[in-house]
């Protein structure tokens, strides 16, 4: 009976450890194969060392800077929302999370749009601006708008996680805080912040991850020829002038080996499976 | 609630609705200015509806999600099972890391990966083979994890004495399986259908490189009409959009509130 079941066993989880190795394992590993080869197949680490010459570097690190700011925004906009909200009584609490929710369940390039319409030189912020006698600005084109669209595409992915971790700390564990003495700032500080780690740890990897490798909001919202990594990336694989899958792979395969050890040093934070359920 | 941190919350929200809900406002406007409303009218909505690309991109993307929905579903759901009765540690954990790579991986990547293997197979072959299906295998690709994922914690759930108990009086494994198991599981199996199919819907990155030119999605042809210029036919699109979603998000919350109420009948609707 026992081995009978084991066969089944492993028919079941077979058709998927297949479909795996197929679309998940080998366009990894062809991502390897171009990244290091060259244009005649022939191996050649050059697709790497180009990084340092033609610019890429300098756009890499942009990237990284541009995501830790947003980043680094979001968390400071949405942890005092997730608190507060967290605070409210259940039915409000659940109005709140569903208004927070709201606007990620709208695709991320209608959103984009929807800020670039605002934003817009002849849009409606900068005819109020000018009607109150600032003249000229430009909102849109510029570096901030890009922070700026980051922040406000994925500020929902740092409220929620946050807040289903703080909405669920023991009322008593406070209560105990408060009654050995501390105030309500310390409360904040030396039971809540540590006790909402996980949420706050899943929170930036949902906002990082997304802004690093953006290249829609980067086109819409910054200046002519503006670029991230993500712009690097897919004008290697999209444009018909300027293609080079060898390149675009070498990229990707280098974005991708920084955002596992990012991922990696975030985990060590929060030894605690019960984060997200993302095992790594 | 201090009045400080009501002000705090009223901020935020005003910051997150506001594009959308000008954007809304100016769905109405008769002329296609960015920044003054001239009057009311119907005309982007009328433009929008007659405009055949957009009515087959839709149509397109809800196939597509719905498709991919339901085989990564029944797929996922056969994985999770066979994972969570895996004996070995280390091979469930390989399995499930191997799984969750989708979900990791920057979107980017996973799509320029696929395109890179059926850019390789259509040369093997001949002729290019981006289209309807590249689109579905690369959607059951990154739909698996979230399936697997949202199964898995009720199989762990479920008290393991159960299928055992359903086949001492009598059941063969399949039977225990689906009188059993599979009512427990139910739950986790619908959540993950609907996860599949809104994050097949809202799909662009990755769509965008496993597309070809004959079988459009409609992220991808609101990217093609929005990218630096202008269309008041989108305005309306939008608003549309975030009404539905509205729509469906209230229903939600109104049958969660009145299944909270109603006192709680286990197996009622079997």
């Amino acid at each position: 009976m026992v081995k009978k079941r084991s066969i089944a066993q492993r028919l079941l989880a077979a058709p998927h450890i297949l479909w795996s190795v197929l679309f998940i394992v080998a366009p990894l590993a062809i991502v390897v194969f171009y990244a290091f080869t060259d244009a005649a197949f022939h191996f050649s680490i050059n697709n790497f060392t180009r990084l340092f010459d033609d610019g890429t570097f300098e756009v890499f690190t942009l990237s990284l800077a541009f995501a830790f700011c947003a980043t680094c925004i979001c968390l400071v906009i949405a942890y005092p929302l997730a608190y507060f909200i967290s605070r409210a009584n259940k039915k409000t609490q659940n109005t709140l999370v569903m208004l927070s929710m709201l606007p990620m369940w709208m695709n991320f390039l209608l959103r984009t749009y929807a800020l670039s319409f605002l934003m817009e030189d002849t849009g409606v912020l900068n005819t109020i601006l000018s009607a109150i006698g600032i003249d000229g600005v430009s909102l849109i084109n510029t570096p901030g708008a890009v922070i700026f669209g980051m922040v406000y595409n994925f500020l929902p992915y740092m409220i929620l996680p946050i807040h289903s971790v703080i909405s669920k700390i023991d009322k008593n564990v406070i209560e105990a805080a408060e009654d050995l003495g501390c105030n309500r700032f310390q409360v904040i500080l030396k039971v809540i912040m540590p006790l909402s780690l996980p949420g706050i740890v899943s929170g930036i990897t949902m906002v990082f991850v997304p802004s690093v490798s953006t290249f829609y909001i980067s086109q819409q919202l910054g200046p002519t020829d503006f670029v991230l990594i993500g712009d690097v990336i897919e004008t290697y694989f999209k444009s018909a002038a300027a293609s080079s899958y060898h390149l675009g792979s070498a990229i990707s395969l280098v974005l991708m080996i920084l955002i596992f050890i990012c991922m990696a040093v975030m985990n060590r934070f929060s030894d605690d499976d019960s984060a997200g359920g993302i095992m790594v | 609630m201090k009045i400080g941190s009501k002000l705090y919350m009223a901020l935020v929200f005003a910051l997150l609705y506001a594009p959308i809900v000008v954007l809304i406002v100016f769905s109405f406007n008769s002329s296609n200015s960015m920044a003054v409303f001239e009057g009311f009218s119907l005309k982007w909505y009328k433009e929008l509806f007659s405009n055949e690309a957009a009515i087959t991109a839709l149509m397109n993307s809800l196939i597509l999600a719905l498709s991919s929905a339901l085989i990564s579903t029944f797929f996922g759901t056969v994985a999770a099972v066979g994972i969570h009765k895996m004996r070995s540690r280390y091979v469930k954990s390989a399995v499930m890391n191997v799984t969750n790579v989708p979900m990791m991986n920057p979107d980017i990547v996973t799509g320029i990966s696929m395109m890179l293997l059926f850019a390789l197979c259509g040369t093997l072959i001949g002729n290019g083979i981006l289209g309807f299906w590249t689109l579905l295998i690369a959607h059951i690709t990154f739909n698996l994890p979230y399936v697997i994922l949202s199964v898995m914690p009720k199989l762990k759930q479920m008290d393991p004495r159960l299928p055992e108990a359903a086949m001492d009086l009598g059941c063969t494994p399949l039977q225990a399986f689906f009188k059993v198991e599979l009512h427990e599981i139910l739950p986790g199996i619908f959540s993950g259908l609907l996860m599949a199919f809104t994050l097949s819907l809202d799909d662009f990155v990755i769509s965008y490189f496993c597309a070809g030119n004959t079988f459009q999605t409609l992220p991808i042809y609101i990217y093609s009409q929005t990218k630096k210029r202008v269309t008041p036919d989108m305005n309306a699109l939008c608003a549309i959009i975030f009404v539905t979603i509205l729509i469906l998000l209230l229903v939600r919350n109104f049958a969660a509130d009145r299944q909270s109420k109603r006192p709680a009948r286990k197996g009622s609707h079997n």
